[in-house]
């Protein structure tokens, strides 16, 4: 009894001396874990990861009039930017591809969009990183005719509009043109002292819409990136990782690596190593992920990298956002005018422009299925002057490489189709002057030849007089959108008859291929071995049956 | 009616679970080739790499066995009474004449069958793990030195031997079938006991 009573007391000891003790913990955790926050949460409000504040800076106090004054603010800090931007493909407009020795860029290629920018660079040129290329007199050599802010707003209201040479407007304006609506002058001053980094936002005002509009060229690229959902793009995911596009085409020097002039199409290294002094691409997918990303559950992915870019299975479609991507543009329609004389524009049960007078017929789609083929990097254009053969389709841009190229990888590519003008006399694609507040521009007069004159002299050409329209096919590259994994193709889409990767030759590829001759004698054999053991049981049965009776 | 213990237990297990796993890769091998869809793609493949690994494991196990109990000389080839063999099963067989063979421990298997376990051993198996492996392992080729090697010429070579494993196996299950009774054979190759005259 007495044992009992000591050792029920001690219990009755221990549960009081074990509460007392958790509630002196419990209290006092409170207060150890509020007087340790508030050494971290009430200091000064997270800084930003600039160490400058550039509303502080004197120089960029002004009242500017004008984006080149601008410019020579921002010189007076970074005083080699400008020399920077001068060597960049973002400024001149022109890249020598040192394997074809062909001279590219958009200054000089032509394309199936609006053709050309010779002749229109007062319109072009707002897509251009200068202030003043209205023509071909432009000095390329000025620094203070770099525009710093298209790429380094942060506040969105910076704007380069159409036929003002590479600036925004400094008066009011009406913007759109005939819209009645007036855009204010951009405020310099504001956008000056709100400078930071490149963003989706900056790259998308003219990488989302070239051509002439949003997802008209690229097919990869349209607004629905500046703030994409995981859906849309696992990397620029606005909630999840966020990617500028900087993340990807890390920039040195303000030189931006990722042309499609010349691209990477296969890189067999692994990921690209911190301090790694080995010049390589950094924006393929392998400069971070390498070349065997699957884990061992998928370690057949793996394999599939010898022949397939990464692209090919994790972009299963292109356009797959709200926006619908142009797919097609025929030049061969364009001029119609209404009984009046004006302009018509129709469009389509979705709302976008299906005709043009200024443009011809437009076709538009979504979630479009990339097209595939062996390609190696290696691309050939066809350039001005060069001839062409009109009863074919002329390939703009021809993606080259085949299955044993060890170089080559299978890629999605978009390839965008149309019409458009060729010089009969001179049997090659032809300039064509379209936008301009003269007489011989054809979005003012829709006169063919005037037009085809005025822009083929502006090359250094004399037009024929005879102009036709020839059906053309421009490869772009698809590279980004780039689906959750689970998004990816699955291995049906390929291996299978009739799959995405029916038309691809020079890869076997399991359940697609077969040597039909094979199959036949190997059924047909199995076939002739299962009658044999058929009948020979038949006759067994029979004879048994037989003798029994 | 004599009864004789000719199959061994790890011998019936090796049999079966062989039997089962070759059902199997027949099955998600055709369908990997594109004669068919049943699992899908990716599981067919999933299936059929994971039963090639047991039944290497299995074979390791088998070829082990063979070579400790000495029964690999149950496939050494012999032409004594093969033409016999094949008469009593083209004609001796409907006209109730005895077979020419007589089963014991030391001989399981009747000459014809000697010939073709031993074309299975030496050919059609070989035949499919080395271009089965060689097909898994596609992604090592350049690092062994065999870029020369092309994915169709082994791919192709992979479904000649499943062709001839189907061959074997449909002239093997119903060889099963004629022993004194139709189920004799299956009943040995469950038991190990074999009844013989």
């Amino acid at each position: 009894m007495t044992n009992q009573r000591t050792i029920i007391g001690a219990l009755i000891a221990l549960a009081t001396g074990l509460t007392i003790l958790g509630v002196a913990h419990a209290a006092a955790e409170p207060a150890l874990s509020a007087a340790s926050t508030k050494t971290i949460n009430d200091a000064a409000p997270k800084p930003t990861s600039s160490t400058a504040d550039h509303t502080k800076f004197e120089v960029l106090q002004a009242e500017f009039k004008s984006g080149p004054e601008v410019t020579k603010a921002c010189l007076t800090c970074h005083t080699e930017a400008a020399k920077q931007v001068h060597l960049s493909k973002h400024w001149t407009w022109e890249y020598k591809n040192p394997d074809t020795g062909q001279v590219l860029g958009k200054k000089h290629v032509i394309n199936n969009f609006c053709t050309a920018v010779a002749s229109n660079e007062d319109h072009c040129s707002a897509c251009h990183i200068g202030y003043g290329w209205a023509d071909d007199k432009f000095d390329f050599t000025v620094q203070e005719n770099v525009d710093c802010l298209v790429c380094h707003d942060t506040t969105g209201a910076y704007k380069k509009l159409p036929g003002l040479a590479g600036h925004p407007n400094y008066e009011t304006m009406e913007w759109p043109p005939k819209s009645g609506r007036l855009r204010p002058p951009t405020d310099l001053k504001k956008v000056a002292q709100n400078v930071g980094q490149t963003s989706r936002k900056t790259c998308g005002a003219c990488h989302f819409r070239g051509g002439g509009g949003d997802a008209v060229k690229h097919g990869d690229l349209d607004s629905s990136l500046e703030t994409p959902q995981r859906y849309l793009d696992v990397h620029m995911d606005a909630d999840g990782l966020d990617f500028a596009c900087s993340k990807c085409h890390v920039t040195d020097a303000h030189e931006v690596p990722g042309s499609r002039y010349a691209p990477t199409t296969t890189d067999t290294n692994g990921a690209q190593m911190r301090g790694s002094k080995k010049i390589r691409n950094p924006v393929t997918c392998q400069a971070c992920h390498g070349s065997a990303p699957h884990g061992k559950a998928d370690a057949k992915l793996n394999d599939h990298t010898k022949k397939i870019a990464c692209q090919t299975c994790h972009i299963p479609a292109y356009a797959r956002g709200p926006r619908h991507a142009k797919m097609s543009w025929d030049w061969s329609t364009a001029g119609k005018l209404d009984e009046h004389g004006t302009r018509i524009k129709t469009r389509n049960s979705i709302g976008k422009v299906e005709y043009d007078s200024n443009k011809g017929h437009f076709t538009y789609d979504r979630y479009v299925i990339p097209e595939y083929q062996w390609f190696n990097g290696k691309v050939k254009y066809t350039l001005f002057g060069d001839q062409i053969d009109a009863s074919n389709v002329v390939k703009i841009n021809e993606f080259l490489g085949g299955p044993e190229d060890p170089d080559a990888r299978i890629w999605p590519v978009r390839v965008f189709r149309g019409k458009q003008m060729y010089d009969k006399g001179l049997n090659t694609l032809a300039v064509l002057h379209t936008a301009g507040n003269d007489d011989t521009a054809y979005w003012k007069n829709y006169d063919w030849d005037k037009a085809l004159a005025a822009g083929m002299k502006a090359v250094g050409a004399e037009y024929s007089g005879s102009m036709g329209f020839v059906a053309t096919e421009m490869s772009w590259p698809i590279t980004h959108m780039v689906a959750p994994k689970e998004d990816a193709l699955k291995c049906e889409q390929c291996h299978a008859k009739g799959g995405r990767l029916a038309g691809i030759d020079g890869a076997y590829i399991p359940a697609r291929d077969r040597i039909v001759a094979m199959d036949m004698a190997g059924f047909s054999l199995a076939l002739l071995a299962l009658i044999s053991v058929l009948v020979h049981g038949a006759m067994r049965i029979f004879v048994s049956s037989k003798n029994k009776d | 009616m004599q009864r004789i213990y000719i199959f061994k237990r790890f011998e019936r297990f090796w049999h079966w679970s062989q039997a089962m796993l070759i059902m199997f890769m027949m099955l998600t091998g055709f369908e990997i080739h594109g004669t068919y869809t049943w699992f899908g793609f990716q599981r067919a493949v999933a299936y059929h790499t994971s039963a090639a690994w047991v039944l290497i494991t299995l074979w390791i196990f088998a070829i082990f066995w063979h070579f400790t109990t000495g029964e690999w000389k149950q496939y050494k080839p012999t032409m004594e009474k093969a033409a016999a063999v094949l008469r009593y099963y083209l004609t001796g067989i409907f006209t109730n004449a005895p077979h020419p063979f007589r089963q014991s421990t030391l001989t399981k298997h009747n000459p014809l069958q000697r010939l073709a376990y031993l074309f299975v051993k030496l050919v059609i198996n070989p035949l499919i793990w080395l271009t089965g492996l060689l097909y898994l392992f596609y992604g090592s080729w350049s690092s062994w030195g065999l870029s020369w090697l092309s994915l169709e010429w082994i791919a192709m070579g992979h479904v000649i031997g499943a062709f001839l494993m189907l061959i074997f196996f449909i002239a093997h299950v119903y060889l099963a079938t004629v022993g004194h009774t139709p189920t004799a054979h299956i009943k040995a190759m469950v038991t190990g006991w074999e009844e013989i005259d």
